[in-house]
């Protein structure tokens, strides 16, 4: 294949100009940190985080979210008087996100990295960050696994871990009495996260006395669900479990309501964004949620105002993860006044308090890393209860109560397997 | 269990339905033009978007008309100002265009609209379940589906029956002779175009209430259209709608043997499949100018 054949094809200079135009066009386009200017003694931080696919949508949440904590912290002064910069790309794949991850620390010297949705992206790159002695805070990605087997002394969790999830829905549904001796028909989205919540979801039922009618493995970009209606209807099952991610469980919702089946809905993963845009006349279910705009903090009403304003619309909980990782890592660096990632490391794992917009503030558990702070429960609104198209469901209170300690919820003894390295 | 393996089947062929909104119009202007319009998939997700700007205005009903028509007007100006500079020449600069254009359709919806999933709902009027036996159906696909079948047989019409589908299928063939007859090809091209395209719009406004509405809905759709052309041979109408059934229904016999994980995957064996033992398509006819 080395040596040059003559063109096959003649392509005419306007043919060319018009392919070229538009390849530049569009590079321009999708990748908007090309374009940024960098300044040189400004503290920088790398986002990563999927903008496209079907964790986009999310990703977009995270990413304006992060805009405004830059915008805050360079208003009260920076970051050891350093302007705070962050470089945000696009995180893509895990293939994508790793090689982005090892650009920002080579090239772009970034302080840490921040972001992702995807918990096998978050796997590569945390691999990245651990080689390169780099921090990784992981806002997104749920799976145990990344708290467990392939936990590492450089990634921490903002974003809560799937038995976090599972246990605190669960107790809702256990309320309810829909564990018990009940059967589950659950619906698991095929990949990484999906697998890692059904695991966790079979242990807590198993746990307390329920079994499954069946479960079914998804395709990430299946977007029909009216075979697994067929299916669920035939099963007649006492519980509808979700362990599906992103735009799935919006078209899942969708379709549910369009097929009119009466069997209670619940799910173990979810973000308000998808019952957002899954409406109110669609969304219906028992869902956990790790923060949503509604909780009753002065924190959380200062942010949804502040996100409100500059966005038009109240923030989800991709937006809360990204914030507070950004709000964190700039405040243990002015607390420290220094940027060095062992220092940061040890100020955390010595159990460092945060304000994480809740009634009570968080901390990052030394074992496994993972932030502790309340969960929630919300339970959706009948469609002629609903004002406005965002406060579409009612909260319990905070998961676990006052007088808890918060690692009820999460993996505990031999479920949290994490040797860090 | 035998009753549910059928009604899995059956979804199934209905579901191949959809496909073949989307699909037909792509191997209709790959069949006159040779464009491989990678920007199909993004007229879908315009076709979504302007439904949730109009169905409050004109209501449903009215959407239904006016997407499809805005998409096709929309189409008609990109086949005037891109495509018919790349009519016979490379595919691979026609393919680099239409990536291109699929790209900046998807970023300016996420600039006009925002990342985050719009919601539609099906309107109240058509919401509810059709019973046939054992078998349960929503009504509003039984709708989707009407309209679907009513477009295909309307195009099969037009385009065997009609002077302007003799036409168009000469074009296809052979469109030295049909120049040389004294006929230009330009209008039909425009109609073409503007068709195939204002189809994808219509699908878009069909699925907007079911599927999730998000900047990036149309690579969701236009990956298995793709597979349905090329299973049911580019160039070939009959083609395209018995490719778009099969897939389907071997989408629905995957998940009525219980193999709902493989249910993508395996339409993607199917056109190995296809590719391996009869690379023009099952239908395909041999066109000579793209050999």
């Amino acid at each position: 294949m080395t040596d040059r054949q003559p063109s096959k094809f003649r392509v005419s200079r306007r043919q060319a100009l018009v392919g070229l135009s538009a390849g530049a066009a569009t590079g321009l386009i999708a990748s908007p940190s090309l374009i940024l200017a960098q300044t040189p003694d400004a503290i920088r931080y790398g986002h990563l985080t999927p903008r496209t696919g079907f964790l986009g949508p999310l990703g977009e949440y995270g990413v304006m979210a992060v805009d405004l904590a830059v915008e805050e912290i360079n208003a009260a002064g920076g970051v050891n008087g350093r302007k705070l910069e962050v470089l945000k790309e696009d995180s893509v794949n895990p293939q994508t996100a790793s090689t982005k991850a090892e650009r920002m620390i080579e090239r772009d010297k970034v302080a840490c990295i921040l972001g992702e949705i995807s918990s096998a992206s978050c796997l590569t790159i945390s691999q990245v960050a651990a080689r390169n002695k780099t921090l990784f805070v992981n806002t997104g990605g749920n799976s145990d696994a990344l708290r467990g087997e392939s936990c590492n002394r450089y990634m921490f969790h903002v974003e809560h871990q799937n038995s976090m999830y599972v246990k605190s829905c669960g107790r809702s549904l256990m309320a309810q009495g829909l564990v018990k001796g009940k059967k589950w028909f659950s619906l698991t989205a095929d990949y990484a996260f999906g697998h890692d919540l059904l695991k966790v979801a079979k242990r807590f039922m198993e746990a307390n006395g329920g079994q499954f009618a069946a479960n079914k493995l998804v395709p990430t970009d299946a977007t029909d669900f009216s075979a697994l209606l067929i299916e669920i209807r035939a099963a007649k099952p006492d519980l509808v479990i979700s362990n599906l991610a992103g735009n799935q469980i919006t078209n899942f919702l969708k379709q549910y309501s369009e097929f009119g089946l009466s069997f209670p809905v619940a799910g173990f993963g979810f973000d308000t964004a998808l019952a957002w845009a899954a409406g109110k006349d669609n969304f219906g279910g028992v869902w956990p949620c790790v923060w949503h705009h509604l909780i009753d903090t002065p924190e959380t009403k200062k942010f949804v105002a502040a996100f409100t304003k500059k966005y038009g619309k109240p923030p989800e909980n991709q937006a809360w993860g990204d914030y507070m990782a950004v709000k964190i890592m700039a405040q243990s660096m002015n607390e420290l006044k220094s940027t060095d990632t062992a220092k940061i490391l040890e100020y955390w794992e010595k159990g460092a308090k945060f304000d994480v917009m809740k009634t009570r503030p968080g901390y990052f558990r030394a074992s496994d890393h993972q932030l502790m702070s309340e969960m929630y429960t919300i339970t959706a609104l009948p469609a002629a209860q609903v004002k406005n198209q965002w406060d579409l469901f009612t909260s319990s209170p905070p998961v676990p109560g006052p007088s808890e300690d918060l690692e009820v919820i999460a993996t505990q003894g031999d479920e949290a397997v994490c040797r860090m390295s | 269990m035998l009753t549910l393996f059928i009604q899995q089947v059956l979804n199934g062929l209905l579901d191949g339905v959809y496909y073949l909104l989307i699909a037909l119009g792509l191997s209709l202007i790959f069949s006159l033009g040779g464009i491989v319009n990678l920007a199909h998939g993004a007229f879908y997700a315009i076709g979504a978007y302007l439904t949730i700007v109009l169905a409050p205005h004109i209501g449903f009903g009215g959407a239904i008309i006016a997407s499809p028509l805005l998409v096709a007007l929309i189409g008609i100006v990109v086949e005037r100002g891109l495509f018919q500079r790349f009519y016979r020449s490379d595919p691979i600069l026609s393919l680099l265009l239409t990536f291109g254009l699929a790209m900046v359709a998807e970023q300016s919806l996420r600039m006009i609209f925002g990342a985050p999933p719009l919601s539609f709902s099906i309107p109240a009027a058509l919401r509810g379940q059709i019973f046939l036996g054992e078998f349960i159906y929503s009504r509003y696909r039984a709708l989707l589906l009407l309209i679907a079948a009513t477009c295909v047989l309307g195009l099969w019409f037009l385009l065997q029956r009609t002077a302007f589908g003799r036409v168009v299928r000469a074009g296809v063939q052979n469109p030295d002779m049909v120049g040389a007859l004294g006929i230009s090809l330009q209008p039909y091209m425009v109609a073409v175009a503007g068709l195939g395209i204002g189809l994808a719009g219509l699908a878009g406004v069909l699925l907007a209430p079911i599927y999730s509405i998000h900047p990036a809905m149309g690579q969701e759709i236009i990956t298995p259209a793709f597979v349905v052309v090329v299973i049911g041979g580019l160039g070939s109408f009959w083609g395209v709608v018995v490719a778009a059934l099969m897939v389907g229904l071997v989408k629905g016999i995957t998940i009525g043997l219980g193999l709902t994980q493989w249910s993508t995957a395996v339409i993607y064996l199917m056109m190995l499949l296809v590719l391996l033992f009869r690379p023009r398509g099952l239908f395909g006819e041999r066109i000579q100018r793209f050999e």
